[in-house]
């Protein structure tokens, strides 16, 4: 079929949205009511991060890095001390690494359920919003309890850690996610069996397999489509002692995301057991680390929302000579343009959040 | 107060923030601390604001962004600036992108410290704001007042 | 306890006129673009294409040592991804990358500044 040029109009979209938390803008060509293409552009939270690495001592920039999010901060900061350890050849001692695990699992939680309200939000059910994130407030609770911040940690240090989870805290923490998980699968059931939700969710942004590989596309969003991957396996902190499987499903639409990162919270509660289970007596927490850092190392990690990617730089001096972070969202930004191909323009709002847009990682 | 008081409605942008102030916003308006009870009501559309929340510091590319919203909203208006970032430019003031403080492109009338500002901290800026908010409003009224008198 | 999978990470330096046989090389052997960026060391950029592939857990970079003016051609017709790696090392560092396939010329992030993180030229008249 010809297509009708005169048909076609070009809606702006954002950076000021009700659906969305952070600022992106989309140019949609809509063709009646779908669309035909997108075009984001981004750069309205572009900080210039990576520059300050250049101007910043190397100790005190880890304190910035960990604010590039305040979703991720954790695990942002673990992944800068990770590439660093790298480049100085440092062992962390092993109860530090069972602490920064406990951490992430716990920032992932914390993620996913916010994700989970703001999915709720965006398909318009109000009261399952609220729901998801009271649940969010007893691991932000624990955050408090544990680190001392709600939302940045500031726990980590290059060789370690700064701060000693002890045993009434861990009994906390244990009593605590076993609250989550009960309450959790009170709303589980609405997020999957509910009629209105499937309706929703079922066959939209349908991404196969092949096209994930092609787009680049990482986390949830390409474990939702079949894609097994989770760099967790890899083994960095103490993932290597910890027993678990990548959270998976074929479907590669909307619900199979939803679903991946439910289950992923089941998997988060576990892996924190199992972590708080074997947590090493030695209450070693840090090495000392000397001298400027000279060399590279790439780091990857699997962060709530995907693979992240680390790289320094460094040659001898105080300050980096590159610092780069590549975030997952900027890597899922090609997958939801070919989400939004095709779909209606109601949808457009929930497509741009099950892909859990960060946009303050991406620009940094 | 005996009289009835306003309920104003917020409207939030996120600067250049990391996210974290934002969370906080919307952790504020939840069932847990439920800022709402103030007599708020979160709002997505500029024309209908009266108070502006805004967080994270201001770059080159947000800044029009942040004045087009600052001049939509009706007046009387009331801007509340969340976090370290949007009160000076905080940790990425020194980056090559960042302007400042949100007060560089928009008059600010309450500043909420903290890196991320706590809930606590949120609330008792919004409350402070929702005071403001009044104060203005009945200074409008009596203006209004005045020059209807006047013009007879 | 689970299995661990981790190979080492590995690095090749190439020049710029091997980086598309190489990266059609790397794609059919089913690895994913997993970041690309440019790194400022003593006056000299380095570029580092690093793909990832998803069962045996590998990183493979590819490492281009250049300057500013050396046209660097674009792998978005390989990998479409590639698009905003490309748009930001140009912006940044103004790296001359030619024919990316939705280039943004230099208004990925519509910064003022010109190339801020670019080798500092001298000024005129210096």
């Amino acid at each position: 079929m010809a297509v009708d040029l005169s048909r076609r109009s070009v809606i702006p979209y954002g950076p000021q949205h009700p659906v969305l938390p952070e600022p992106i803008h989309l140019d949609l060509v809509i063709e009646d009511e779908k669309v035909v293409e997108a075009i984001p552009s981004i750069g309205f939270i572009h900080r210039g991060l990576e520059g300050l690495a250049m101007k910043k001592d190397f100790n005190d920039m880890q304190y910035v890095i960990e604010r590039i999010c305040g979703i991720c901060s954790f695990m942002h900061g673990m992944g800068y001390c990770e590439a660093l350890e790298g480049i100085f050849e440092v062992e962390v001692p092993d109860r530090a690494k069972f602490l920064r695990t406990i951490w992430c699992e716990m920032s992932r939680i914390h993620s996913h359920l916010l994700w989970l309200g703001l999915l709720a939000d965006g398909f318009g059910f109000e009261s399952l919003f609220y729901q998801a994130w009271r649940i969010r407030e007893k691991i932000l609770d624990m955050a408090e309890l544990t680190t001392g911040g709600r939302l940045i940690a500031s726990v980590n240090k290059i060789g370690g850690v700064l701060k000693d989870i002890d045993d009434d805290m861990t009994k906390a923490i244990l009593k605590n996610i076993g609250e989550i998980e009960e309450e959790l699968k009170q709303i589980e059931k609405t997020f999957l069996l509910d009629y209105t939700v499937q309706s929703r969710l079922k066959g939209v942004g349908v991404l196969t397999k092949e096209q994930i590989h092609e787009l680049g596309g990482v986390g949830p969003v390409a474990r939702a489509s079949g894609v097994n991957v989770d760099l967790r396996k890899r083994g960095y902190a103490a993932y290597k002692y910890l027993d678990f499987e990548p959270v998976t499903s074929n479907d590669g639409d909307c619900y199979a995301r939803c679903n991946v990162r439910l289950h992923e919270v089941y998997q988060s509660i576990d892996l924190i057991r199992q972590a708080i289970a074997k947590l090493p007596e030695d209450r070693t927490l840090a090495v000392p680390v000397k001298g400027n850092p000279d060399g590279e190392c790439f780091v990857r990690l699997e962060q709530s929302r995907g693979e992240a990617v680390y790289y320094a730089k460094a040659t001898g001096g105080k300050f980096l000579d590159r610092m780069r972070i590549r975030t997952p969202t900027f890597a899922n930004i090609p997958s939801l343009c070919e989400m939004l191909k095709g779909a209606t323009l109601s949808d457009v709002g929930l497509l741009v959040i099950t892909i859990d847009p960060c946009i303050s990682c991406t620009e940094r | 107060m005996g009289k009835v008081a306003r309920s104003p409605w917020l409207l939030h942008y996120d600067g250049s923030s990391c996210n974290g102030c934002d969370i906080e916003v919307l952790a504020c308006l939840t069932p847990v601390y439920d800022a709402e009870r103030f007599g708020i009501m979160n709002t997505g559309d500029p024309l209908q604001a009266d108070i502006f929340l805004i967080t994270g510091g201001v770059n080159t590319q947000n800044k029009d962004v942040v004045k087009q919203i600052y001049d939509q909203m009706p007046r009387p208006k009331v801007v509340v600036a969340v976090g370290v970032c949007a009160c000076t430019g905080g940790v990425f003031k020194e980056c090559y992108n960042i302007l400042g403080g949100a007060d560089s492109v928009i008059p600010v009338d309450i500043y909420v410290p903290g890196c991320a500002a706590r809930p606590q901290a949120i609330i008792d800026g919004i409350v402070k704001a929702v005071a403001l908010f009044q104060e203005r409003s009945d200074e409008h009224d009596a203006k209004v007042k005045a020059e209807k008198k006047g013009g007879r | 306890m689970a299995e661990v999978i981790c190979p080492e990470n590995r690095l090749f330096e190439i020049t710029p006129e091997q980086l598309l046989p190489k990266t059609m090389e790397i794609k059919t052997r089913g690895f994913r673009l997993s970041q690309a960026c440019a790194a400022l060391v003593k006056d000299q950029i380095e570029l580092s294409y690093s793909f990832a592939h998803d069962e045996t857990y590998q990183l493979e970079t590819f490492r281009i040592v250049t300057d500013q003016e050396t046209e660097i051609p674009s792998i978005t017709e390989i990998v479409p991804a590639a698009v905003f790696y490309e748009n930001e090392m140009k912006e940044l560092f103004g790296v001359n990358i030619k024919m990316i396939n939705m280039d943004y010329d230099n208004k990925l992030y519509r910064i003022e500044v010109e190339s801020p993180m670019a080798p500092k030229k001298p000024k005129e008249g210096e």
